[in-house]
């Protein structure tokens, strides 16, 4: 048996939503951050909660990109399908590479769950996957065999069938099993016939990857090169709840969460709702309004407020992120996007959000946007956030989404100790020279003064009606209004003073395209501009994370190139705005479909723009 | 450590250390409802109340909604907070939950509360934060110019209902029963004395309190209180907790069906004394209060209990989501978050080496006799 190295992997597990398809792409993926690989995963399931069994509207797959140098994406056609069932098979078999692994469980390719998903005939047996070096298993009869010591039903026994499939790969990657089987140990401890018999599944997997000869090589991923520090694997949905904790411990606050369940947002109020003992105040709302309403409330009695929401709730909110400008009170709102409009496919990811953002409010009504570009900048994200909110006393909107929220990558722990402490002076004393004090007089930030109640002789009085500048006193003052209207945006807009310009990825520094991107695209363009790159044409990338105001020196940018393409998953909503703002001719990039943009089909297309080949 | 209210509503609410009068709890704004709205009635029983009360000025909020009465913070020297429509409730409980040490109150209105931010009332009252909300029901939309709200009569003619509204009216005190309130009122804003009671007793009550208050609007709804305006007027039915219900000049009395156990009015010498009712608004069984508020007109207000309708302890919402959270000292609060952002399952990669991760039998024994450098750690990493 020879071992093959090899530079990076894709795969793709794929089966029923109950076939523990995530927990098994979590511990490969585990696995592969101990070894010191780069990874990048993608998790893709349906909404519901028990889709009908064996159907295409029930699988549910996890994809892992692990790599011996430093990657971007999840990857787009993996190298590898681990298929447990026909739908999972015909859902996810047109994206396998060529000649791809494909690792197939048997046990349900009959004849009536065949013609379940429209198969007419076998696609093990008929030739249909000559292309590909198919290993059909009964993974399911081996888990049954593995566990019949252990006295489980036929049911619970075949349900360890995704421990064999990863013990299969586990030994096909030259993997140590013992991590596995720390983690079963751990997670079962209470359960212990569960335990054993997960354990006696994954181990058989293992031995049989050994003794078939089906599989004629083994591989290996050497670890990544990445910086030297410590890591660990993190997701964006907690790299944001911790985030929002060090941004509120770096302030000296406390940190309230209000939140009403929204996918694919929960499990940062699951995450902070953890956290209790670290100061943290959680509140489940009885709706999205009244989640953002008790922030604001707690925001307005000192603490850090927060809430968490994905784009139907930030609908609802709109209201309340109005009356928190108005009142120039801090405040942060996460909206962790996903498909719409309406509903649309809550489990699937898109960055359709930032128009709303940006315009979702009636009345001129300015809010600082920032976006996340990977999983654990998340954390850097929200920290930033909390910076802004504060010290310009100011809602803000961060966005991440589904991708990002439950997608994973290697992330170096930061130190916080090294975070800079954000300054919020609350006022503590009168500030006017009758010895008033006045709330909406400002400082260099032009904002305003805050006094959080309990605090003697500052007591005022604030609301959403239109207020007198200094004073804060209703005021429908034709002029006063005028220049309220003037002095919001000048605030937002000068948050751009304290942010860091912009700078352009071109090793070359001959490119004459740009391509822009914001939010998670960060990951796809990166890799796309490499592949660009290898070939021997020359790209320029640059990366938004401040949306509102843009950093002072996009324009310039922009100005610099023949072509600036737009990449988005949305129609267009980030070029409209540069095109609006600068006037250039931003062209858009864009698709739709739930999924990260595909680099592999990017860089056919950017290397067509670069080569003045494209046909526009 | 400071003195602090010896009620369970205010107990963490810091005391005056000098007396307060109620000059110092009027704003310097100017008042600007419409001559003889019964909402500056409620106010200068409210700024008279406060003083009484003893706290400290700075940790008292009010926060309203939208709609005439939502005014009402600006006129008190409090700090206040006039937010949107229907959403006070929710601030409300943000403020309660973070800070005990503040009187928090809701100042809020028929259309407010009830139509528009039903829902946050709802379940503020279900889970019993500790907050005072006084619900100023006038039965029409003034703000908005005289619309019929949702506690206006059936039939009401209005500019939305020219041929008479086809709505039935809620009775709040029996929605705020339905939400199992710990602490259910009503009053009058032209019964001084008997306002300012209640609304001494709503704040003093450690949870959510609801004070429904009956306010003239002079303007679109005149006149429609006039019934009750009388102390002594045989259309109230005055609630007196461990007394009988009698009303009328005791002419009236309220007796139990015994067959049916509803309540019904009947003629005082009609009755037997053993099935007159007696107030109990301690009873932890919500039942009786509910069919009190029952007795209630809800269409002419022919007929009215005015009173406390219910008052019982039951654990308060804030209370008990504080008990769950411990802050960590200022230096050590820093030094748990790195604990928990470096979690228990890292790796260390060194500076400019990089090798290849040993690949393990079953047994777990490295196959590969290379140095390893990518230790992995459990716990925190120096």
């Amino acid at each position: 048996m020879t071992t093959t190295p090899l530079d990076r992997v894709v795969i793709r597990f794929a089966g029923d939503s109950g076939d523990g398809m995530q927990l098994t792409g979590d511990r490969f993926t585990a696995d592969a951050a101990a070894l010191g690989n780069d990874f990048a995963t993608l998790p893709n399931f349906p909404a519901e909660i028990r889709a009908p069994q064996g159907t295409i509207a029930g699988v549910s797959s996890f994809q892992l990109h692990f790599a011996g140098d430093d990657i971007l994406t999840p990857g787009d056609r993996p190298d590898v399908l681990v298929a447990m069932n026909p739908a999972s098979l015909k859902a996810n078999i047109g994206d396998l590479r060529r000649d791809g692994l494909l690792i197939v469980d048997i046990h349900d390719f009959t004849k009536r769950n065949l013609a379940k998903v429209g198969y007419h005939s076998d696609p093990l047996t008929d030739g249909s996957l000559e292309d590909h070096e198919l290993h059909a298993v009964d993974l399911t009869g081996l888990s049954v065999a593995a566990v019949a010591e252990f006295g489980l039903g036929r049911k619970d026994a075949a349900r360890s069938k995704n421990m064999v499939a990863l013990g299969v790969l586990t030994w096909l990657y030259s993997r140590p099993v013992d991590a596995t089987i720390e983690f079963l140990e751990k997670k079962f401890a209470a359960q212990p016939a569960i335990r054993d018999a997960n354990r006696a599944a994954y181990l058989a997997g293992y031995h049989y990857g050994e003794t078939t000869e089906d599989f004629t090589v083994r591989y290996e991923v050497k670890p990544a090169p990445l910086a030297p520090g410590t890591y660990r694997q993190i997701t964006g949905n907690k790299a944001m709840a911790l985030g929002l904790m060090a941004g509120a411990a770096t302030a000296n606050l406390p940190l309230f969460l209000g939140a009403y369940p929204i996918t694919p947002a929960s499990d940062v109020l699951h995450e902070l709702s953890r956290h209790k003992n670290h100061g943290v105040m959680t509140f489940q709302a009885e709706d999205e309004i009244a989640a953002i309403g008790a922030a604001m409330g707690a925001s307005y009695a000192g603490h850090l407020g927060v809430t968490v929401t994905s784009g139907p709730g930030m609908a609802l909110k709109s209201e309340f992120i109005s009356l928190a400008l108005m009142l120039e009170q801090p405040l942060v709102i996460v909206d962790v996007q996903r498909a719409g409009p309406s509903t649309g496919m809550p489990t699937k990811t898109e960055q359709a959000d930032l128009l709303q953002s940006f315009f979702g409010r009636h009345g001129e009504a300015p809010v600082p946007i920032l976006a996340a570009r990977s999983a654990g900048d998340c954390f850097d994200v929200a920290v930033e956030a909390t910076r802004i909110a504060l010290i310009y006393r100011t809602p803000v909107i961060v966005l991440s989404d589904g991708y990002l929220a439950n997608g994973s990558e290697p992330w170096s722990v930061p130190d916080l100790a090294a975070l800079p402490a954000i300054e919020v002076n609350f006022a503590t004393a009168p500030n006017s020279p009758d010895g008033k004090f006045l709330p909406y007089l400002r400082d260099g930030n032009l904002a305003r003064a805050l006094a959080v109640p309990g605090t003697p002789g500052l007591e005022n009085r604030i609301g959403g009606i239109e207020k007198a500048d200094g004073t804060g006193n209703v005021s429908y003052d034709p002029a006063n209004h005028e220049h309220m209207v003037k002095l919001r945006q000048a605030k937002v807009d000068g948050i751009a003073d304290s942010i860091p310009d912009l700078v352009v990825d071109d090793p070359s520094g001959e490119a004459d395209v740009l391509v822009i991107g914001w939010g998670s695209t960060w990951g796809p363009i990166g890799a796309t501009a490499r592949r660009v790159r290898r070939k021997g044409r020359t790209v320029a990338t640059v990366h938004l994370r401040h949306l509102n105001p843009f950093p002072s020196n996009l324009g310039d940018i922009l100005r610099s190139y023949r072509r600036v393409i737009a990449p988005e998953m949305n129609l267009g909503q980030l070029a409209l705005l540069l095109r609006a703002k600068y006037l250039v001719d931003v062209e858009s990039y864009s698709r739709v479909r739930g999924l990260p943009i595909s680099p592999s089909e990017f860089e056919a297309d950017l290397t067509a723009i670069i080569d003045g080949k494209d046909t526009p | 450590m400071t003195a602090t209210h010896p009620s369970p509503g205010l107990a963490r609410v810091p005391l005056s250390l000098t007396p307060t009068n109620r000059k110092e709890f009027v704003s310097d704004q100017e008042v600007r409802w419409c001559p003889g709205c019964g909402d500056y009635a409620v106010l200068a029983a409210f700024q008279t109340l406060m003083p009484k009360l003893g706290i400290r000025r700075e940790n008292t909020v009010i926060v309203s909604g939208i709609g005439c009465s939502s005014r009402f913070p600006y006129y008190m020297d409090t700090y206040g907070l006039h937010s949107i429509h229907g959403r006070a409730p929710s601030i409300a409980t943000g403020l309660a939950l973070a800070r005990p040490d503040l009187a928090v109150w809701v100042v809020t209105g028929d259309g407010d509360a009830l139509s528009i931010g039903g829902n946050h009332l709802i379940h503020a009252l279900r889970r019993n934060t500790n907050i005072t909300i006084l619900l100023f029901n006038n039965r029409i939309y003034g703000l908005t110019k005289g619309q019929h709200s949702p506690t206006s009569e059936t039939g009401k003619v209005t500019k939305s209902s020219p041929v008479g509204s086809v709505d039935n009216p809620f009775n709040p005190v029996k929605l705020a029963l339905g939400a199992e309130a710990t602490f259910v009122a009503r009053s009058l804003d032209s019964d001084r004395a008997h306002l300012t009671e209640v609304m001494t007793r709503a704040v003093q009550h450690r949870g959510a309190s609801l004070v429904e208050i009956y306010q003239n609007c002079p303007i679109f709804n005149d006149g429609v209180f006039d019934g009750l305006k009388d102390v002594d007027s045989p259309a109230i039915i005055p609630l007196r907790h461990g007394e009988p219900i009698v009303f009328a000049g005791g002419t009236r009395t309220v007796v139990r069906e015994p067959r049916s156990g509803q309540l019904s009015v009947v003629a005082t010498d009609e009755v037997s004394d053993r099935h007159v009712v007696v107030h109990d608004e301690a009873s932890d069984d919500v039942a009786q209060a509910m069919a009190v508020a029952s007795l209630t007109d809800s269409h002419g207000l022919t007929q009215s209990p005015i009173g406390i309708f219910r008052a019982v302890d039951r654990p308060v919402h804030d209370d008990e989501a504080r008990a769950q959270v411990h802050m960590p000292t200022a230096e050590n609060r820093i030094r748990d978050l790195q604990t928990l952002v470096t979690g228990h399952d890292t790796w260390t990669t060194p500076a400019g080496t990089t090798a290849p991760a040993a690949a393990g039998n079953v047994n777990g024994n490295p196959t590969s006799t290379k140095t390893h450098p990518q230790e992995k750690h459990h716990g925190l990493t120096s």
